[in-house]
Formats: C-alpha cells, structure tokens, sequence
C-alpha cells in the first residue's frame, strides 16, 4: 500500500497578530506548524501502514524551509518524504497548487493520498478535491471515520452537519480529514533521530513535467483584492441566574429585539 | 541559560517538554484528584521512546545515560511530580538490571521495558526497614531451581501497576547485610499478590502499594548478582538514580517558579501587578536564583555519574538532597507569592508544593543522605591522613 499525505506548512495561529493598519497578516517572528488537519490526515496514514502494511510518504509544496515540517512528518513515522520547491510555484492559488501537487504524486505513485480537510491560513479546503480532480480519481471529503479498508478499496464516514454518511470508494482515492477522525501522536526520539537524517527528495517543475503556464501565479486564476479581519461585534450581554431565570430573561430579550 | 546540551539532548528535553505540555498539564489536576494512574500518559511516554532513554541500543533502547533521563524526568516533574515519580520509579526498578543483570536477564526483559511494554519497580522498602534498609524481614529461600519468597514490602511505587519487580529478600540471615539477594519478580508468580494502595499527601498521579509475597516460587535464574548482593544491587541502584530525584526538584521547583511569575505578573494590588514590588521580586529572585543553582549541581553530577565514575554516592547524595531540599522552598514560597490563590486548587502551585514533599523523603530521606555524605567525608579524610 503506497500513502501519500500532503502537508501544509502554516503560522502558528496562535500566535498570529493581524496588523489593523493593512489587515494583513503579521507573519515576522511566527513559528511555522504543520497544519493541525493534515496530523490527522498524517496520523490516519500511519495507522493504515501498521495495519496493512505499505509506505507513507509525506508531500508538501513551499519554499525550502518546508523541509522542516516534512521531517516532522518524518519524526512521527513517515517513512520518506517530497518536497516539491520551485521558484516557478511562488504565488500559486488553490488551483496551481492542485495541479503541482497532482502531478508530483503521479510521479510519486499511490494508492492512497490522505489531506487534511483545510489549512488553517488559507481555511479553502478547495487544494484535496482539486487534486483528485486533476488526477482523475474518487474523493471523499471530510471523513472522521474509517470503517473499513482493503486493496479493494475504502469504507469511510463522512462529516456532516446533522450526522455522517457512509461512503465507499474503490482505490485509488482522495480522502480529505477531520479532526474527529484520529488524536495526532507525537513524535518519537528514535523518529527525530532519523528524521535529522533523512534525505528529503526535492522535485522542481521539471522533475514533475508541469506546465510552466499551469503553477505559480501565472497558472492561478484566484485574485485576492482585499484581505480583512471581520469587525467584532462588543455588544454582548452576559445572563445570570438559575437555568430558568436565565430563559426567562433571555425569551424577555429576545422579544425586546423582535427577534421573536 | 544555555547548558551546553548536545543536539540529541535537547531533543530529549524538547520532546519531554511538548509530552508534559500536551498531555501531562490539561490532566494533572484531575489525575491528583481521582488518584488515577496515568496509563494514558505512559503509552505516550513509551511511543515516544521515553522508556528506552537510558537503556543500551543492544536492547531497543537509545543507549544514552543519567543525564538525558534527567533531561527527561526534569519536564515531566515541571509538570505533574505523581507522572515523573511513576516515570522515574521505572528507572529505578530497571537499573539493578542494567547493572548487574547477565546477558540473558537482560534480553529477556530489557526490550519490553525500553519499548514501554512493560513498567518496572523497585521494591526494598519495609515496614521495618524504611531508612534502616538492613532492617528487610522478607526471605527467599532456595529449594532446588526456584527460591521460596516470604514477605511484606510496603510502599512500592508502581505497585500493582508494573509488570516487572526487582525486589531485595534475605537469603541468609545470619550473614547480616551481607544475606540479602536481589530478584526479578514477574507480576502473576504464583503465591505473588499485591496488598494497601496507600492515600497520600501527593504525587497522587502515583500509585503506591504494598507488595505481598507468600511461598512465591520464583526460577532461580530470576536472581541479580549472585547470593549475598542484594544491599550491594540496592545501593548501587540508589546511587544512579538518586540525581533523578534530584531532577525531580529541579523540575517542580521550576513549574512552580514559572507559575509564580505568571501570577505575579497579572495579580493587581495597590492598583500595580505585584510583580512590581520589590518585596515580590526579592522573593522571585532567590527562586530563582536556587532553581539554576541546583540545576547546575544535577546536571554536573548528572554527567559525573555518565563520566564512568566509580565513588558516585556523595555527589549523587549531594544532588538529591540540595534539590529537594530547594524544590521544598520553592514550591513553598510559590504558594505565599500567589496568596490565597496560591493555596486554592484552581492554581497548581498547592499541589506542587504537596508533591514535592516527597522529594525530602523517598530514595532516602534527606537526613540519610547528609549521614552519606558526612561518612563520605570521613572516609576522604582519612584516606588523605
């Protein structure tokens, strides 16, 4: 069984400020995470190759200080992993980024690719279901369970506002996670050791034969105009009190306001 | 501060951080209150290769020393003392192995307990032999390939929970200190059970119980050393492990220190955080101030016990006893930093302070180790006469 699970490489938003001035981002000084979705997409992988057997390779897209999160990936249990770096990438949207990716796990082979369901900067969820797309295979997203797995093919539980759908797929298959799905392990000492080692394979647009008008901001028809943090709202009123008196007020309130 | 620790050591100390940060933190408080063992937190030590720290790589472990498992025992203590006493008292059960185990002993049981598979503990104490050691009524005796154990240890930490027991029994009781042998028994012997699990003050994350042995039948192949060893084993196992409780203090005294800093730093009185009177910050200052002295005393003996040295018993006496000693002042003087909020058990600081009483006591009260330390200095001197 050939996995791959791609990883982001994100700010730690914990410790994102937005700069209120130019509603961007203020990235300096920000430790880079990988994105909390794809551990569980890392994890689902991991526990797939204990039980049936096969790799899992770790793939991700960025500039090369992303080498980082890939060998964490590698300290938790990846058995290899691909960074995909090009200057030619710079300033890929959802789209571009898809189809580099989708061209560099042909060129990896799998069976099986694993994603978090979104990145935690960009919040699209949009990079998973276009790379199926592009690699012309079945995807599944949102999966937080997985009921049954063979060479045939998946047996999943898909997320959904009231409940969960049972879906099945043949492989190969896209399956984009949630975090319900699994608890992310942590790294090992032995893990680390190699992971300190460990070569990490570096492919270009070349080496994935991509097409130059298809990746970076060339291939990328999103453009962003404006980015802004939405208004927070102070209003806010606290209620207290017993359970009842605390209905109560609020029926009181809310009639107040017409909303009911 | 930067001590000087190699690449792979702060990997240790980073890992161990992240483990007590992410999972040893968000539950202590309830692991106290419940008295619960923290199995959950111990698988997570054992993926994360915690267990084979200090154990050769011959036998699956990392084959490091004292020092990264101080490394280690310092970050989970920073975080809850009942988790690294659990942590540590594995250790202590592992090293009369490590130590005087033969080759077979040592691929049997060395493996599971570097992978986490199987926990580990020691068992010396008595009703009537606590720091009087020599004072062990528990017997084996020998009847044919097995020995015939008899006998009541009381205190054990991990007791109940650990697979495997290293324990001290009489085998001739006319020959003193010197009719102690030394055994590993496997949870399940027959005739082996396991009696009180003690209510303490704290550490209550650990678990201590007695160990009861009645005409327990253990293979003759099970013995450390040879006949006789068993205060030898015991002591020399002391003597490494003792710098690990000396990281303990390091540990909790250092949690506490950074809790009363944070509290400090929020707490508004006299319409200032207190963090700005002097009387405050004096207080945080000899914390401190202790907190990096005794660091400085582990660590060095830490790495003297790594260097290969043979007369280790001061240094490591020394080490226990100036960082517990500390870790009690500290934890203390977090409580009266923090006020009344310190001595609530919304903060952690009262069960820090709790816990690290301990410290003071087990693996040798303190007292013993200064009579340690002060015959060691007898014996130098008349060396030098």
């Amino acid at each position: 069984m050939k996995i791959i699970v791609c990883i982001k490489q994100v700010p730690d938003t914990a410790e994102v400020r937005i700069n209120p001035e130019t509603n961007t981002l203020v990235r300096d000084g920000v430790p880079s995470i990988i994105n909390p979705y794809d551990l569980h997409a890392l994890e689902a992988g991991l526990r797939l190759k204990e039980q049936v057997g096969g790799t899992v390779t770790a793939l991700t897209m960025g500039p090369p200080q992303a080498e980082e999160a890939l060998r964490e990936a590698i300290s938790m249990g990846a058995d290899d992993a691909v960074l995909l770096t090009d200057r030619a990438f710079a300033g890929a949207d959802t789209l571009a980024t898809a189809y580099a990716l989708s061209r560099a796990a042909r060129k990896v082979g799998f069976d099986l690719i694993l994603c978090g369901k979104q990145a935690i900067d960009g919040d699209t969820a949009q990079v998973g279901p276009e790379m199926a797309e592009l690699l012309g295979i079945p995807h599944i997203a949102y999966v937080k369970g997985l009921v049954g797995f063979s060479v045939e093919g998946v047996r999943v539980q898909r997320l959904m506002e009231d409940g969960y759908d049972i879906v099945e797929s043949p492989l190969p298959v896209l399956l984009t996670v949630v975090k319900e799905l699994n608890e992310p392990r942590l790294p090992s000492l032995k893990g680390k050791m190699r992971a300190r080692k460990a070569e990490i394979r570096r492919l270009t647009r070349e080496d994935i034969g991509a097409e130059e008008e298809r990746v970076g901001l060339k291939g990328s028809p999103t453009q962003v105009r404006r980015i802004f943090a939405p208004e927070t709202r102070k209003e806010r009123k606290m209620l207290t009190g017993t359970a009842e008196e605390q209905v109560t007020r609020l029926v009181e309130e809310l009639k107040s306001l017409k909303c009911i | 501060m930067n001590y000087f620790l190699t690449e792979e050591q702060q990997m240790i100390r980073d890992l161990a951080r992240q483990i007590a940060e992410e999972k040893v933190v968000p539950q202590r408080a309830e692991l106290d209150e419940k008295e619960e063992f923290p199995w959950e937190v111990m698988k997570t030590l054992a993926q994360s290769d915690m267990f084979g720290i200090f154990i050769p790589e011959e036998f699956g472990g990392l084959g490091m020393g004292s020092f990264e498992l101080c490394l280690a025992v310092e970050e989970l203590s920073r975080a809850c003392l009942g988790v690294s006493t659990s942590y540590a008292a594995n250790a202590l059960g592992t090293y009369p192995i490590l130590l005087f185990g033969t080759e077979e002993q040592k691929e049997r049981f060395l493996p599971d307990i570097a992978a986490g598979r199987r926990l580990v503990a020691f068992a010396l104490t008595e009703a009537n032999a606590g720091s009087d050691a020599a004072g062990v009524q528990t017997t084996a005796v020998k009847d044919g390939d097995h020995y015939v154990l008899n006998g009541t240890k009381q205190w054990i930490t991990n007791g109940g929970e650990a697979e495997i027991y290293t324990v001290i029994a009489i085998t001739d009781r006319t020959r003193g200190a010197r009719g102690a042998s030394a055994f590993i028994v496997e949870k399940g012997a027959p005739g082996f059970s396991f009696g009180k699990k003690e209510k303490k003050m704290g550490i209550r994350a650990s678990v201590t119980r007695e160990l009861i042995f009645e005409d327990c039948r253990i293979p003759k192949e099970n013995m450390l050393g040879r006949e006789g060893m068993g205060f030898i084993v015991a002591m020399k196992t002391l003597d490494q492990s003792r710098v690990g409780v000396g990281a303990q203090g390091v540990g909790v005294a250092q949690g506490a220190l950074d809790e009363a800093v944070k509290f400090a730093r929020q707490r508004v009185q006299f319409g200032k955080p207190i963090i700005s009177f002097q009387a405050v910050q004096h207080m945080l200052a000899d914390m401190a101030t202790q907190v990096e002295a005794a660091r400085a005393l582990v660590y060095a003996v830490a790495r003297y016990v790594d260097s290969g040295a043979k007369e280790i018993t001061k240094a490591s006496a020394m080490a226990k006893v100036f960082a517990t000693d500390m870790a009690m002042k500290v934890t203390t003087d977090a409580v009266q930093v923090m006020g009344g909020s310190g001595y609530m058990r919304e903060y952690p600081v009262e069960k820090m302070m709790r816990d690290a009483k301990i410290l003071q006591i087990y693996e040798g009260t303190n007292q013993i180790q200064r009579n340690v330390i002060g015959q060691a200095l007898v014996r130098e001197a008349a060396r030098k006469a």
